[in-house]
């Protein structure tokens, strides 16, 4: 082993871990992805490869090569090691960095293994130091072997938690673990229709890239004959019939993925670990002093099968996109299961995230909802009925019909919308309700609020009506109570956390 | 409950500068003119469409010069600051408002930006932090000495109170 001698004292290796050379595989297989699409090309051409399709996979190839050089990069020069009291990395050949992280800073580690990975036994450990917005706030060890990673963690967990008071370490128990019949969820996701569309799209790229003019292509032209020889509303029906279908097969099959083998334990030392996936495995820890809140999420479909998701509102979880693929605490569940894993993740009392006593919104609200369903109704009719007044009377009558049927489904849209709005403090917790096609409750830790955020549209102006947010460094950032009278939000916000607002608020005599 | 009806948010102390009305003005044309613009120049370049590029710039003049007209002016009514002991308070905006409060205890970082267009008319734009991704203050539009002296006492404050800020 060649010993990084410009560094001066402790230059040695000793003790230092390195990435597991079998990350060389994973790093080679990569290369199979061009070389596989140069041959569907030419079989799909039927052997012709002419200069563009040869130019399209060189460049490929030569990406491929480029990114498999700094994985090999990586593989040679990256270093950890963990001391007493902080965990080191070395990597870097060209631009060497150093980090160091104090283990006492340290807020979770995550376990997350790619499909390639998984093949050879490896996974990628990520340090997260809680830091909100910045991509610099935590470190990914990507590439050591499992027994490797698993020990690891450990290891950092009892070394952070070495100094600490903790609770009793006999509470390492499983509050919910995956029930295959709740894969009757699966389907019940809206973007598996999306994910159709989608996957037509890229397919369509590729394919024109590599020069095979997909619409040339024998099935399509096959389909595209039928399609001619039936009526055109027997034609229509059956296409969206295939492209439900379609995404329904693909948002199960998300569903497998994401969630075969899940299990939601509390660990020693109260930490909440969630593992999950099929094909990339995740396990994602939170801190339970991190957890801030929990949000139960019911979408329209799942809503309607008596179906819920339970959120984690904590710190630590990384950047908007990243807090949206680790906050998970439940799989689509029946609903009475999430709000039973919510009272068992936070025990402060039954009903904590249920709507049941939240209060009511003023009747100006049920007012905006229903004028906006009113106004999205017509703005949607509006289209057949223009293109009728261009095109003939037989649009005129689908746009007067479209209109017919959407006013009472979106007006009953915003009755609901308006009877799911709701809001009050439970103990320690600020609740608050919304949502029309996706119902969204929320309970943050008072404490973790940390300012407001009160906004008004010019709408809600003449309504007399405002939206009160909660700034937190949990979560999304911002949690909302949507269209409350202006003294009933502010007297709100005020008794969540008193004496804050209390500075900027004035009486006028005159109103009441 | 009924106690609460007549409770209201008072506006911040201080307004914003005067100058902001030329920064926000400046502003709005460029939102306001390329449209305009391009309508125009083809109103004078291509003869044969003369009367319906005429009526084209024309059109799509009014929105811009109405936005010119009512938006610097309105911001300036809503656009207000005010700094106290223990937090920052600012309200901002014109058709869509918002009031933001954070107290100075969990103020992570105070920045000053300053545009070229604002350097331009001596102003300045302080931006308060905190640990949540949407929590910010910013205060734009106010003279760059104030804001220098705003930033010197919003940070000796933080360092003042205590907390970690999260």
């Amino acid at each position: 082993m060649t010993s990084d001698t410009t560094v001066p004292s402790s230059a040695t290796d000793q003790g230092w871990g390195k990435l597991n050379s079998r990350l060389l595989l994973v790093n080679l297989s990569f290369l199979g992805a061009p070389v596989g699409m140069f041959l569907a090309s030419l079989v799909l051409t039927g052997g012709e490869a002419n200069l563009q399709v040869i130019i399209t996979s060189a460049s490929l190839f030569v990406t491929f090569l480029i990114i498999s050089g700094i994985g090999l990069m990586r593989l040679f020069t990256t270093r950890y090691l963990l001391t007493e009291d902080r965990l080191e990395f070395r990597s870097g050949l060209l631009f060497r960095s150093r980090r160091s992280i104090p283990v006492g800073r340290i807020r979770g580690v995550d376990l997350t293994a790619k499909p390639f990975h998984r093949i050879f036994g490896l996974t990628t450990l990520r340090i997260d130091t809680g830091e909100q917005s910045s991509s610099v706030g935590g470190c990914t060890l990507d590439g050591i072997s499992k027994a490797e990673a698993h020990e690891l963690s450990r290891r950092i967990i009892a070394l952070r938690d070495a100094g600490r008071i903790r609770p009793a370490a006999d509470d390492d128990s499983v509050i919910c673990r995956l029930d295959w019949s709740w894969l009757r969820y699966g389907p019940l996701t809206v973007w598996g229709v999306g994910g159709v569309f989608i996957a037509a799209g890229s397919t369509y790229r590729v394919l024109n890239d590599l020069n095979v003019n997909p619409l040339e292509l024998g099935v399509v032209k096959d389909l595209e004959r039928r399609f001619g020889s039936v009526p055109l509303w027997y034609g229509i029906l059956v296409t969206v019939l295939v492209i439900v279908v379609l995404g329904m097969l693909g948002s199960t099959a998300t569903f497998i993925e994401n969630w075969a083998g899940y299990e939601l334990r509390r660990e020693d030392g109260g930490i909440l670990r969630i593992r999950r996936g099929l094909l990339a495995t995740r396990s994602v820890s939170i801190e339970e002093h991190h957890l801030r809140g929990l949000e139960l999420v019911e979408p329209i479909p799942l809503r309607w099968a008596g179906g819920a998701k339970l959120n984690a509102v904590a710190t630590g979880l990384g950047g908007e996109d990243e807090n949206r693929s680790r906050r998970a605490l439940t799989s689509p569940t029946p609903r009475a299961e999430a709000l039973r894993v919510a009272a068992e993740a936070l025990p402060v009392g039954p009903g904590l995230i249920e709507r049941g006593d939240l209060l009511g919104h003023p009747r100006a609200a049920l007012r905006r909802r229903v004028n906006r369903a009113l106004i999205w109704a017509v703005l949607i009719a509006a289209v057949p009925f223009g293109l009728g007044l261009w095109l003939g009377t037989g649009f005129i009558v689908a746009g007067v019909i479209t209109g017919v049927v959407l006013v009472p489904i979106l007006v009953a849209f915003a009755f609901n919308a308006y009877r799911t709005l709701g809001h009050g403090l439970r103990g320690r917790y600020l609740v608050a309700s919304s949502g029309a096609f996706a119902h969204r409750t929320v309970a943050l830790q008072r404490e973790a609020i940390i300012g407001w955020k009160i906004s008004r549209t010019a709408f809600q102006r003449r309504a007399g009506l405002l939206t009160v947010g909660a700034t937190t460094a949990a979560g999304e950032g911002v949690y909302r109570v949507h269209d409350v009278t202006e003294g009933q939000g502010i007297a709100f916000a005020e008794t969540a956390v008193p004496g804050l607002l209390a500075p900027f608020i004035e009486r006028v005599p005159d109103r009441g | 409950m009924e106690r609460d009806d007549n409770l209201r948010l008072r506006p911040p102390r201080h307004r914003v500068d005067r100058r902001a009305l030329g920064w926000w003005t400046l502003q709005s044309t460029l939102f306001a003119l390329p449209l305009p613009l391009t309508f125009g120049i083809l109103w004078a370049t291509i003869p044969p469409t003369r009367e319906f590029f005429m009526w084209a710039t024309l059109i799509s003049c009014l929105p811009g010069l109405l936005y010119m007209a009512v938006m610097p002016a309105w911001r300036y009514r809503v656009h207000r600051w005010e700094a106290t002991d223990d937090a920052v308070y600012a309200a901002s905006g014109w058709l869509w408002q918002q009031w933001r409060v954070v107290p100075l205890s969990r103020v992570q970082t105070v920045d000053t930006l300053r545009g070229p267009i604002q350097q331009m008319f001596g102003l300045s734009g302080v931006t308060v932090a905190t640990a949540s991704s949407s929590g910010a203050v910013k205060i734009k539009g106010i003279d760059h000495k104030v804001a220098e002296a705003l930033v010197e006492y919003l940070a000796a404050r933080v360092q003042a109170a205590p907390g970690d800020a999260t």
